[in-house]
């Protein structure tokens, strides 16, 4: 933070090609830190580098884990292979075991993740525009109660949600999975906000010049200026409903209607079960098979994200 | 994030333990159908007429039986769901019941929770039923069980876990230690096997409320004393000194496995002979065959070991019983599947399927005696834990909220494993814990 030279990634792309590659050649042996090329930081590097490990072990014990059978698990040393390799078969296991019963979790946290994220990122796109881009008498209490909203976590909403819920009789569907995953605070917010920067006032005005509806101007101007932040609520949206475990946890009792998250944890408790099964290997393999959807939507979403992020950093 | 949401867990089951203690204040009492008589033409009746019920049980063998019961009664539906073990099930069974919705029909809840839920009236009084003729079909512990410390009958026991050593034989006969029959042999067996090899413990413990009380059971302590909304908890009585003395030997010596049971860890241990002996119920058996496959053949059944030698005290050690929520609907029907699985044909499908019954009938069964545990090198395993069941003291009983008081067995009880608080202490503070909270719900309570 404290470093004098401050770097702007995007500055460098936008210099002359050669300028960077040239200057500290003219001017003798020394390096100069040019805003290309910071100065190495062993400090940062060694941070940097612990970070990444901290986040990295884990998931390679994950991925070293999934190719152990559940006697190899118990024998071998965490972050290395057991002897047999098994990790076809415990894939095969994961989704026969139990009628298939994997199969279904799967398909149910798809459902919950289409339909609440994507929901949830088309009611906070909806809710940004409008709140950006309209002047609405009403709109700082909005502002105040969508701010008051981002301030309250989740799980503490979860037994009134529950209880609210039961009352209307949809605990145990879907549905009480699916609203409460509907609303998200946060992504309003950040639509909100992006909206204001990315769509030029001047631009919506020319559209309504030329004749186009609120419709139209809605989704054939603004939208597409919109869509690394959508991409960005998605992606917010989507990691949370995809890992939501409270709120299914207290709502959905059927185990036909679970999860990923919660089978998950109910193949774990077998283990703590008097005449349960312990699975460990499925549960282990079950879990790296649940986070690849996450890791390839990163991966591929992450152009979007980045510039997302990015947005209203600096000023043109 | 799943210790997190544990803790939160707890702090939803102490919310609904209060809420539940509020209602109960309030007298919501709304009649219900506790006491009602039906007759057993009533429970023919509507299993002819059939319908749906829901039951809420963890117990793996269950599945069978509900689908044996459907085959057997065409028109019944029987809704198996699995909500969770144990503390989880009960809250969402508080939940339910606190929203008067989504309540099943059948809820699993074992001996400890039984007065939990039973006091405050949320379960049937099976009398109603009849169920109170079936008593002798019963060994004492289970039976004392769906007591809860009352009048009533609140559920039928389903299985039970009579206590027993079970030994890793393979450990012991490397070592060349004597499978110990007192618990001062233990202690010795816990220091032999300790000092041969340093990585191996006689047992693991972190403190376990389950196992805690079972091993005051044993010792002859009633810590606990209940009647109506009176209650006494006491861990001072002699039983109590006993154990702790012994007890306190193996924590001073560090002697115990720091292992939490039902850990992956745990399992290991089990496999690779660091944590050499398990006094535990007899479901047990079920859990090393499937859990600790690497170390078939290793392991051995004997008798619990005894405070004075030659004795034959014996205590449970888990175990649950099937009732019916009072707003849960389709009571006939429920109690017809509740009789089905534990005192009917169910009793002999759940112990092929490897679950240990709480019926004398199946205890003392030649067939069942003469079982051969493969697992155990082919012991007839059967034969010792028949007789532990039978020689458990039946005048035991649990808190109305043992669940909750099980739940902060670590914050005080637990200090004596991690820190040098003696375990005598360490009860004490449980104790004032308890009391406290109970005369927080309106008991009166006596130290």
């Amino acid at each position: 933070m404290t470093s004098p030279v401050v770097t702007v990634p995007d500055r460098s792309a936008t210099a002359p090609a050669g300028a960077s590659r040239t200057a500290p050649r003219l001017r003798g042996p020394r390096r100069r830190h040019t805003p290309g090329r910071p100065r190495r930081s062993v400090l940062l590097t060694v941070l940097t580098g612990l970070v990444l490990l901290y986040s990295l072990v884990p998931l390679a014990w994950l991925v070293i884990s999934a190719t152990k059978s559940q006697e190899g698990l118990a024998r071998s040393f965490g972050l290395w292979f057991d002897g047999d390799f098994a990790l076809w078969d415990n894939i095969a296991e994961t989704f026969t075991y139990d009628d298939g019963v994997f199969t279904r979790w799967l398909l149910n946290t798809l459902l919950y993740v289409v339909v609440g994220a994507g929901g949830a990122t088309f009611l906070a796109v909806l809710g940004g525009y409008a709140l950006a881009k309209f002047d609405f008498p009403g709109r700082r209490a909005v502002f105040a109660v969508v701010i008051g909203a981002v301030a309250v976590p989740g799980t503490a909403l979860a037994v009134p949600t529950f209880l609210m819920f039961s009352n209307m009789g949809l605990t145990n569907t879907p549905w009480a999975v699916i609203i409460p995953s509907l609303i998200s605070p946060f992504g309003l917010y950040l639509m909100w906000v992006f909206a204001s920067e990315a769509i030029p006032a001047e631009l919506m005005e020319a559209a309504r010049i030329d004749g186009a509806g609120e419709a139209r101007t809605f989704f054939q101007v603004a939208l597409p200026l919109l869509a690394p932040g959508i991409v960005t609520v998605l992606l917010f949206t989507m990691v949370a409903t995809w890992n939501n475990y409270f709120l299914p946890l207290i709502m959905i009792k059927d185990p036909d209607w679970y999860p990923l998250t919660l089978g998950l944890n109910s193949w774990n408790a077998q283990a703590q079960t008097a005449g349960g099964e312990p699975v460990f290997h499925l549960v282990v393999t079950g879990s790296l098979i649940t986070i690849l959807p996450l890791i390839a939507a990163f991966l591929l979403l992450q152009k979007y994200w980045q510039s997302g992020l990015a947005a209203g950093s600096v000023k043109e | 994030m799943p210790k997190h949401s544990r803790r939160l867990l707890r702090g939803t089951v102490l919310i609904c333990a209060l809420a539940l203690g509020a209602t109960a204040c309030g007298g919501s009492d709304d009649g219900g159908s506790s006491g009602k008589a039906v007759s057993e033409a009533d429970v023919q009746a509507a299993l002819k007429k059939g319908g749906t019920i829901t039951v809420w049980a963890w117990e793996p063998t269950l599945k069978q039986v509900a689908a044996d019961f459907e085959k057997e009664y065409p028109g019944v539906e029987v809704d198996l769901v699995n909500a969770g073990t144990n503390e989880k099930q009960y809250t969402a069974l508080q939940n339910a019941i606190s929203a008067k919705k989504g309540v099943p029909d059948v809820a699993q809840v074992e001996y400890y929770a039984m007065g939990q839920f039973a006091l405050t009236e949320q379960l049937t009084d099976l009398k109603g039923f009849g169920a109170e003729k079936l008593s002798a079909q019963y060994s004492p512990g289970p039976w004392n069980g769906v007591k809860a410390g009352g009048d009533g009958v609140y559920g039928l026991p389903m299985d039970s876990g009579p206590m027993a050593l079970f030994y890793n034989k393979k450990v012991f006969d490397k070592y060349k230690i004597e499978v110990p029959t007192t618990w001062d042999e233990y202690v010795d067996a816990a220091r032999a096997l300790h000092k041969a090899d340093p990585k191996a413990y006689i047992t693991n413990d972190t403190g376990d409320a389950g196992f805690t009380t079972s091993m005051l059971w044993q010792a002859g302590s009633r810590p606990y004393k209940v009647d109506g909304t009176k209650v006494s908890i006491d861990f001072s009585d002699q039983g109590a000194k006993t154990y702790t003395d012994t007890w306190q030997k193996l924590l001073d010596e560090k002697l115990l496995a720091p292992v939490t049971s039902w850990s992956d860890e745990w399992y290991k241990g089990l496999g690779d002979g660091s944590i050499a002996t398990l006094a535990t119920g007899a479901w047990m058996p079920a859990n090393l065959a499937s859990g600790v496959k690497e170390a078939a053949g290793d392991w051995r059944v004997a008798p619990l070991p005894q405070w004075t030698a030659g004795g034959k005290a014996g205590a449970e050690n888990g175990g649950s019983a099937l009732t019916l929520p009072e707003l849960g609907g389709n009571k006939e029907l429920a109690y017809a599947f509740v009789e089905y699985a534990n005192a009917g044909k169910g009793v002999q499908t759940r112990v092929e399927g490897g679950a240990f019954p709480a019926t004398t009938a199946q205890l003392t069964s030649q067939e069942f005696q003469d079982t051969k545990f493969p697992y155990f090198g082919g012991q007839q395993a059967n034969k010792i834990f028949a007789e532990s069941a039978a020689n458990v003291a039946d005048d035991w009983s649990y808190l109305p909220y043992q669940v909750y008081a099980n739940s902060i067995f670590n914050d005080t009880v637990g200090k004596a494993y991690v820190s040098g608080t003696g375990l005598a202490d360490g009860l004490k503070a449980w104790q004032d814990a308890s009391v406290t909270y109970g005369s927080e719900q309106g008991f009166t309570v006596e130290k």
